[in-house]
């Protein structure tokens, strides 16, 4: 049953989603990608993209876009409460020991441990961004026919931006989008 | 504070209005937060605030989701849990919804798919912005172990196709041994060892 199937996938990525924001990207992308195959690389991409320009938790959007394109308002409701459920537990527990016992050493400890890990798997979802946004076909290939000129350049300009004149990642991803209107019309590719 | 309808209402108000002009994730929230229900309407103290939102920050999950989720909790309960949660998640929920119908619509669109796969080179950008700068902050650190575990998770992860929650199980049980390791250590040159 496929509200099921969101509610449960959701559930996981909620429930193992730490440090939110990207942190979880690397598990929508997982789940939604590449094991329930219920939205392309291309789309997932999208998302993202959506996300950064719109208000909002990126798994809240994920859970909404995601279930509504797989099942309807039904699937986006049963994906987004899948994705609230383990927040909702974790966190009122975490109250209650908090009123009880003040102090959260070992939470914050187990925090620390796991920042390596988020951010080399925030890193294995980048690299499979780039692949995406500098090959043709979304696939890694030797073959320089396959290498996707105009993306490799926007990708190069929009990160030079970023990191030398720290620009709103809106504003730079609004320009990329403004980029590939005019050089793939002119172009007449894809 | 009485909790009637009004209450109610301003606290719904409060988190939807939040969540709705939020941008830029769940780091953004807590300051606006705080700036509401500490400053404007005195309904927590500073301190408290503090707290509760680190609460949130270590908590699985969205933090704006985890925030609205522990505030109505010391608000009014069950039901200010319930409030504040729709609040926050309805604007989303809404905005996605009316854009994913877009999307479906425009998807097949020459003119929407160059604008998206420029701006796929855009988020590839950002991400790759985001590694570097927590990457760098990191590296800045000076310590091995954490080192070793991100190139570690990063194989596995890229290379192997490892599980990310089987890496995150990995690395957060290492963190908490580690976390262990240290306050082991802290308490024993305070002379408080067991």
């Amino acid at each position: 049953m496929i509200y099921l199937e969101l509610f449960v996938s959701f559930l996981y990525i909620g429930l193992f989603s730490i440090g939110g924001g990207y942190a979880t990207m690397p598990l929508i992308q997982e789940q939604v990608v590449d094991l329930h195959h219920w939205l392309t690389m291309e789309e997932f991409a999208d998302v993202i993209a959506i996300s950064q320009m719109t208000p909002g938790p990126i798994a809240i959007n994920s859970a909404t876009f995601t279930g509504i394109r797989i099942a309807g308002i039904p699937g986006a409701a049963a994906a987004t409460l899948g994705c609230i459920l383990p927040s909702l537990v974790i966190v009122l527990l975490l109250a209650f020991l908090y009123d009880r016992y003040q102090g959260l050493d070992i939470v914050q400890g187990i925090l620390n441990g796991l920042k390596p890990a988020v951010i080399a798997m925030i890193a294995a979802s980048g690299l499979s961004l780039v692949t995406l946004a500098v090959f043709q076909s979304g696939q890694p290939s030797a073959d320089p026919e396959a290498i996707d000129w105009p993306g490799v350049v926007f990708f190069a300009v929009a990160l030079f931006t970023l990191r030398k004149w720290k620009k709103d990642p809106i504003l730079v991803m609004a320009g990329c989008g403004a980029a590939g209107l005019i050089v793939y019309s002119l172009l007449g590719s894809l | 504070m009485r909790r009637d309808a009004r209450f109610y209402r301003k606290l719904f108000a409060s988190t939807f209005y939040i969540s709705a002009f939020t941008f830029g994730g769940g780091f953004v929230i807590i300051p606006l937060m705080k700036k509401k229900f500490v400053e404007e309407y005195h309904w927590i103290e500073e301190d408290e605030m503090m707290d509760m939102m680190a609460i949130a920050q270590s908590s699985p999950g969205a933090i704006a989701v985890n925030a609205s989720i522990i505030i109505g909790r010391r608000l009014a309960g069950a039901l200010g849990v319930l409030i504040s949660v729709l609040g926050t998640v309805l604007p989303p929920f809404l905005i996605l919804s009316v854009i994913s119908v877009g999307y479906t619509a425009f998807q097949d669109s020459r003119i929407v798919g160059y604008v998206l796969r420029g701006m796929q080179a855009g988020v590839a950008a950002v991400v790759v912005d985001v590694v570097i700068h927590m990457a760098g902050g990191l590296l800045r650190k000076k310590q091995i172990f954490p080192l070793l575990m991100m190139c570690g998770a990063f194989l596995a992860s890229a290379v192997f196709g490892v599980n990310v929650v089987m890496i995150i199980l990995v690395c957060g049980a290492a963190g908490a041994i580690g976390a262990g390791f240290t306050m082991d250590r802290a308490h024993g040159k305070g002379g408080r060892g067991e």
